[in-house]
C-alpha cells in the first residue's frame, strides 16, 4: 500500500484524541494489537488495511491513509470484531466514525458506490420517511457505475416474477415530523 | 410472560418488498399461535447501516420516531423481524441511555415533532419471541405436520445476536436450532451460523458480497444441509438471489431453498403454502414443491 504520510510531523496526532470523544470509540487507545479483530473479520482478506491496522493507524494519526482506504467501506458492520476484542474496543463504531468523516470530507474513491448509496439512501429517507428499494438501487447505479445495471437485470427479473419487487415510491403520512431531523450531510460529527 | 401480550409489528422497508414472504409467514404464524399483532402506524425506515454511516445523530432520531410512535399506541413490545432494523432500534436505545448529549437531541426532536418522550418500549426479535414468549415445548405440542428427513442449517446472520446478545448467545446461538428440531426438522452442524453475509455488499462491491454468500452456501452443503433457514430479509435475499450466478461462476451444483424461520414454523403449525410465501423462492424450487405438498391431515412425510 502506498503511504500518504511519510513523516511524523504530517500525522494528525490530535485525531486519535478527538476519536475517543465519540460514542463507542472511547477505548481506542487501549488496543494491544493482538489481531483478534482481523482474524474474526469475514472481510479482512478483501481489505487493503486490516481492522487491527486501522486501529493502529488511527492511533498514530495516519488520517488520510485510513480515510481513503477501501477497508472502511468493506466493513459490513457485523460486530464480530467488537464482541471478540479482548480490550472491549467497539471496532464497528470506529469504522462507522471513519465512514462519517470520509463522507463529510469528501475523501472517498470516485465512482465508488458505497458512499454514494449511503447518501442517496439518507436523502430519500429524510424526505419521504421510507426507502424505496428499487429506486434507490437504480439511482445509485446511475450515479456510480451504470454498467452494473445490466448485471442487476437478472436479479430484478427474479424478484419481479416472484412478486418481491415493489416499484412504489413509499412515503409516510406525517412527513412533516421529519423536517426536524438535520440534513445528514451538514452535520459535523 | 403472558402469551396474550400485544405485539407491535415494525416491518421495515424490506418486509414490504424483497422480504414480503417474511411478512406473510410471520403474520400467518402469529395468527396460528393466536398472538395478537398489529402494524406500527406510520412507521418510518430505520436507516440501517447506511444512516449510521452518514450521521449518528440523525440515525438515532429516525429510530427514536419509531419508538415514540410505539409508545403512542400503548403497546410495549415492538417486534422488528429484520436483523438490521432490530439492531438499529436497539442501538439507538443504547445511545440514548448512555450518552446524555444524544438523549438531549432526541428529546428536543420529539418535542419539536410533537411526539411523546421515549419510555420503556421493548425492541424484540421474532426469534426471541418464539423462543421466550411461546417456548420450544409449546411449539412442539402445536406441530401438526413434520418435514421428516429434511436436513437444514440454521443461519442467524450477524446483527441480531450481536452485539447485545439478547436474541441469542452471540458466540454460539442455538435457539433457532432448538425450535427447528421441535417442529420436526433435522438440523445439521453449521459453524458459519453467525458469519456475516456481507449485507448490502452484494449490491455495492458485488464480487465480494457474492463470494461471502458462496462460502456460506458451500459450507452448508458440505455439512449435508438441503436448505438454510434465516431470520433476516437481507440474509434470505443474499443467499437466495445469487445462486444462479454462483453456479455459473463456480460450476458447483448449488440450488438450495433459503427459508425464513417463520415459514418452517408456520408450515409445521398447519399454515398454507401461499399464506407462508413459500411460492416466492428464487432458488431450490424443486425441493420446495416436493416438500410442501403434504396436507395438514397427513401425519408425516418421508
Ligand atoms: S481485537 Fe481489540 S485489542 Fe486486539 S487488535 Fe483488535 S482492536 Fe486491538
Ligand atoms: S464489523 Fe466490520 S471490521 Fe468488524 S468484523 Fe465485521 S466487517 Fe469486519
Ligand atoms: S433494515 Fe433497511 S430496509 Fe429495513 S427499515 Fe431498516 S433501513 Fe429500511
Ligand atoms: S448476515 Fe448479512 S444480512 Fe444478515 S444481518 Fe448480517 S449483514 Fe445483515
Amino acid at each position: 500500500m502506498e503511504r500518504q504520510i511519510r513523516y511524523q510531523r504530517e500525522a494528525d496526532l490530535e485525531w486519535a484524541h478527538r476519536f475517543t470523544q465519540h460514542p463507542g470509540c472511547e477505548r481506542l487507545l487501549s488496543c494491544i494489537q493482538c489481531g483478534t479483530c482481523s482474524g474474526t473479520c469475514p472481510l479482512s482478506i478483501y481489505m487493503d488495511i486490516t481492522p487491527r491496522q486501522v486501529i493502529a493507524m488511527v492511533r498514530e494519526g495516519f488520517r488520510d491513509d485510513v480515510l481513503k482506504s477501501k477497508t472502511i467501506w468493506l466493513c459490513a458492520s457485523c460486530y464480530a470484531c467488537s464482541v471478540e476484542c479482548p480490550q472491549k474496543i467497539n471496532i464497528t463504531d470506529v469504522m462507522y466514525r471513519l465512514k462519517r468523516e470520509a463522507i463529510q470530507n469528501n475523501v472517498f474513491p470516485k465512482r465508488f458506490p458505497i458512499p454514494v448509496l449511503a447518501q442517496e439512501f439518507c436523502e430519500m429517507v429524510r424526505r419521504r420517511g421510507r426507502n424505496s428499494e428499487f429506486w434507490m438501487v437504480f439511482r445509485m447505479a446511475l450515479r456510480s457505475n451504470p454498467a452494473i445495471l445490466l448485471s442487476m437485470m437478472r436479479t430484478g427479473w427474479d424478484l419481479w416474477r416472484t412478486g418481491r419487487l415493489s416499484m412504489r415510491m413509499e412515503r409516510i403520512q406525517r412527513v412533516n415530523e421529519l423536517q426536524y431531523i438535520p440534513a445528514a450531510t451538514k452535520e459535523v460529527d | 410472560m403472558e402469551p396474550s401480550a400485544k405485539y407491535l409489528y415494525y416491518p421495515g422497508c424490506s418486509l414490504k418488498g424483497t422480504g414480503i414472504a417474511y411478512e406473510e409467514s410471520l403474520l400467518t404464524t402469529f395468527r396460528l399461535l393466536e398472538l395478537p399483532i398489529k402494524e406500527l402506524p406510520d412507521w418510518n425506515c430505520c436507516g440501517a447501516t447506511n444512516y449510521m454511516s452518514v450521521s449518528e445523530t440523525s440515525a438515532t432520531l429516525l429510530a427514536a420516531r419509531n419508538l415514540a410512535l410505539a409508545r403512542q399506541t400503548g403497546s410495549r413490545d415492538l417486534l422488528a423481524p429484520c436483523n438490521a432494523c432490530y439492531l438499529t432500534l436497539r442501538k439507538s436505545q443504547e445511545l440514548v441511555a448512555h450518552y446524555p448529549k444524544i438523549a438531549h437531541e432526541v428529546e428536543q426532536f420529539l418535542e419539536q415533532a410533537g411526539l411523546p418522550r421515549l419510555d420503556s418500549v421493548r425492541v424484540r426479535h421474532v426469534l426471541e419471541v418464539l423462543y421466550t414468549d411461546v417456548g420450544v415445548e409449546r411449539l412442539r405440542e402445536l406441530t401438526v405436520r413434520r418435514l421428516q428427513g429434511v436436513r437444514m442449517a440454521s443461519y442467524y446472520g450477524c446483527q441480531a445476536v450481536r452485539p447485545y446478545g439478547e436474541v441469542d448467545d452471540p458466540h454460539e446461538p442455538t435457539r433457532m436450532d432448538q425450535i427447528l428440531k421441535a417442529v420436526g426438522v433435522d438440523v445439521v452442524e453449521y459453524n458459519l451460523k453467525t458469519k456475516c453475509c456481507g449485507g448490502a455488499l452484494t449490491g455495492t462491491i458485488h464480487d465480494v458480497g457474492v463470494r461471502l454468500n458462496y462460502i456460506l452456501l458451500k459450507e452448508a452443503m458440505r455439512q449435508g444441509a438441503q436448505a438454510i433457514v434465516t431470520i433476516c430479509p437481507l440474509c434470505q435475499f443474499n443467499l437466495d438471489a445469487y445462486q444462479a450466478e454462483i453456479r455459473k461462476q463456480t460450476g458447483e451444483p448449488i440450488d438450495m431453498p433459503i427459508f425464513y424461520l417463520t415459514q418452517i414454523v408456520g408450515w409445521a403449525l398447519g399454515g398454507d403454502v401461499r399464506e407462508l410465501g413459500l411460492h416466492r423462492a428464487i432458488s431450490g424450487k424443486k425441493l420446495i414443491e416436493q416438500w410442501f405438498t403434504v396436507k395438514k391431515e397427513a401425519e408425516t412425510y418421508v
